[in-house]
């Protein structure tokens, strides 16, 4: 794990680049620093790998005071990749990637099959690859070296700014794509300085938006877009953006906990009052644990008044997580849509109007109808 | 065309005395440059290093060279006396700004980028050197290689008003004997030897080019 508290950082010119900067990056997570050009994303990120020293405030990495740490071991325990790329150009690829193991004195074998893993890993097959010359490959085959040099001392934290942002939007979304996936499989701290809103949301366990030296919001995509502080974080986000988000709510937002259920042990009648009270023709079943069953329905239960309540239950309709998607239940064919929690308690059911009200919101706001 | 082939009989007929000045020729150059080398690649490290030593570093081997070389033979002729040594010290000075020089602007021009990215994944300052920027300064110190021996293979012709020795014996017999043969025999394999540096050097100039800056 690695905080910042209260750092500051000013220029040998005077020039206050970081103020007061209070920062957690937790271990295994994508962290993006975002913001406009000049707001101090790559200072930030250099106070880390100690290319920049930070004026004052506390740098820790598990603890440790990063003043403490060596700098030059501190680095090789971290990967690097910038946005030129800086590849070797009189180095060939193998001797590009294997540059920080070779530094580290790992034996050769290790460090050759390290390098062959990690071509592979980013589909550049070994033996086409080895021996060529940066230049011999495309911008988005080079960015992928630099992208592995940075991993192949195996670091716990990557150091990564604006990557991507010189490549072709193709190239660009494919490296996006296999750093999360990369980041799922080999579990690294990362931290990735971007000034693109939609590569940050797209990566990010944490997004960091900064302003003038100063970090402006933190939190999840999610709470970005559905939550953002202030103007300047909903114009930096977009309106495009923030109304894609506004999207639907999850399931939450419509649970009408009021909607009646009943347990599985009682009656057929107990069963048909309650339907006809509340005057519903389905109803949720559970169990003495309060956990979703199934339904009944009201036409079943007075055809088989006799029958117990176990052997009507309709187990085929199934219910939803309180964090699912609305969406789901749009798109299927179900007239009820009860609602549970993680561990299938009931919560409630899906209240139909409220949503129906929020679809035709939607509706107006797209046609551009305000009302 | 008399004069052609008066030329070419005298220079085979002295082709032994003619070879072996060439030879003492080439090794006062080679001796030179290579002190030039060993002095001036440290030095113009230390230029493109500590930025404020630069201009102090560079002011100075552009002065040495600023120096007519009759003059400079001179003074040096009063320290070190005569003989090939001061010929030698002599051509060292001339070699030196374009070795420094050209050290100095192929450190400076490596990409930042690239000394970044090896700085960042923990090379230290002495391995950044000679990994990475040494390596990719060389294509410009073979340029600056190649001016310097033409330089030097010209200026080693008046080694012999100092008491050296070289091709200049030749020329400058034939000038004080007004023989215009012996002068051209002295002039011709100086030149064809400063051509021939030119070429060779051209040559492996490009090919560390192609070596080291293999990125355009
Ligand atoms: N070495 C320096 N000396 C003085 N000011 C600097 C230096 N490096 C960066 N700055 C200034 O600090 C601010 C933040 O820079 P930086 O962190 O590079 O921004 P970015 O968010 O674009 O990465 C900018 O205004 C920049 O001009
Ligand atoms: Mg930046």
């Amino acid at each position: 794990m690695i905080q910042l508290k209260n750092v500051n950082k000013v220029y040998e010119d005077g020039f206050h680049a970081l103020k007061n900067i209070n920062l957690t990056f937790e271990e295994g997570k994508l962290n993006v620093l975002i913001g406009p050009s000049g707001c101090g994303k790559t200072t930030t990120m250099k106070l880390l790998n100690r290319l920049i020293d930070y004026t004052d405030g506390e740098l820790t990495i598990d603890g440790k005071l990063i003043s403490e740490i060596n700098p030059i071991e501190l680095r090789r325990q971290m990967g690097y990749v910038i946005q030129s790329i800086g590849l070797f150009p009189h180095m060939s690829i193998y001797d590009n990637v294997a540059t920080v193991p070779k530094l580290l004195k790992w034996d050769k074998e290790k460090t050759r099959k390290k390098v062959d893993e990690l071509l592979k890993m980013v589909d550049l097959d070994p033996d086409t690859y080895r021996d060529r010359f940066p230049h011999e490959l495309s911008g988005g085959q080079q960015q992928r070296i630099g992208v592995i040099r940075a991993l192949a001392a195996e670091p716990n934290i990557i150091l990564m700014d604006e990557p991507f942002s010189a490549l072709d939007p193709i190239s660009r979304e494919q490296l996006q794509d296999e750093l999360v996936r990369l980041q799922k499989e080999i579990n690294k701290t990362i931290i990735f300085v971007t000034h693109d809103m939609d590569e940050a949301i797209k990566i990010a366990d944490q997004i960091i938006l900064m302003r003038d030296g100063e970090v402006v919001q933190k939190g999840s995509p999610y709470e970005l877009l559905t939550n953002p502080v202030n103007q300047f974080v909903e114009d930096f986000i977009g309106e495009d953006r923030l109304r894609q988000a506004r999207g639907l709510p999850p399931m939450t937002a419509f649970v009408d906990e009021g909607y009646p259920s009943i347990n599985v042990k009682y009656s057929m009648e107990e069963a048909i009052t309650v339907m006809v009270e509340a005057r519903k023709d389905q109803l949720p079943i559970v169990d003495c644990d309060n956990k979703y069953l199934g339904i009944l329905s009201l036409y079943d239960a007075v055809k088989n008044r006799e029958a117990t309540i176990d052997s009507l239950v309709d187990e085929s309709v199934i219910a939803y997580r309180e964090t699912a998607e609305v969406e789901k239940f749009v798109a299927s064919k179900e007239t009820i849509a009860p609602i549970v929690h993680e561990d299938t308690t009931f919560i409630g059911v899906l209240d139909q109007d409220q949503l129906l009200n929020v679809l035709h919101e939607q509706v107006d706001q797209k046609s551009g109808v305000t009302s | 065309m008399e004069f052609i082939t008066d030329l070419l009989q005298y220079m085979s007929n002295n082709s032994s005395m003619l070879i072996s000045l060439t030879i003492e020729h080439i090794v006062m150059v080679i001796q030179a440059i290579g002190l030039a080398l060993i002095v001036g690649i440290p030095l113009g490290i230390l230029a493109a290093k500590v930025e404020k030593l630069a201009p102090v570093i560079l002011s100075l081997v552009n002065i040495l060279q600023l120096i007519p070389s009759l003059a400079m033979l001179a003074i040096l002729l009063l320290y070190f006396g005569l003989g090939n040594e001061t010929v030698v010290i002599g051509l060292f000075f001339y070699s030196l700004l374009p070795i420094v020089r050209n050290t100095y602007v192929g450190i400076k021009e490596v990409d930042p980028g690239v000394s970044e990215a090896g700085k960042g994944i923990g090379m230290t300052q002495l391995q950044l050197l000679l990994k990475v920027q040494f390596p990719l300064s060389i294509p410009f110190l073979m340029a600056g290689l190649r001016v310097a021996f033409v330089i030097a293979v010209a200026v080693a012709t008046i080694a012999p008003y100092i008491g050296g020795g070289g091709l200049g014996r030749e020329i400058v017999g034939g000038i004080n004997a007004q023989n215009d043969i012996r002068l051209i025999a002295g002039a011709v394999p100086a030149a064809l030897l400063a051509l021939l540096a030119d070429f060779i050097l051209g040559i492996v100039e490009k090919r560390t080019k192609r070596r080291f800056r293999s990125v355009s």
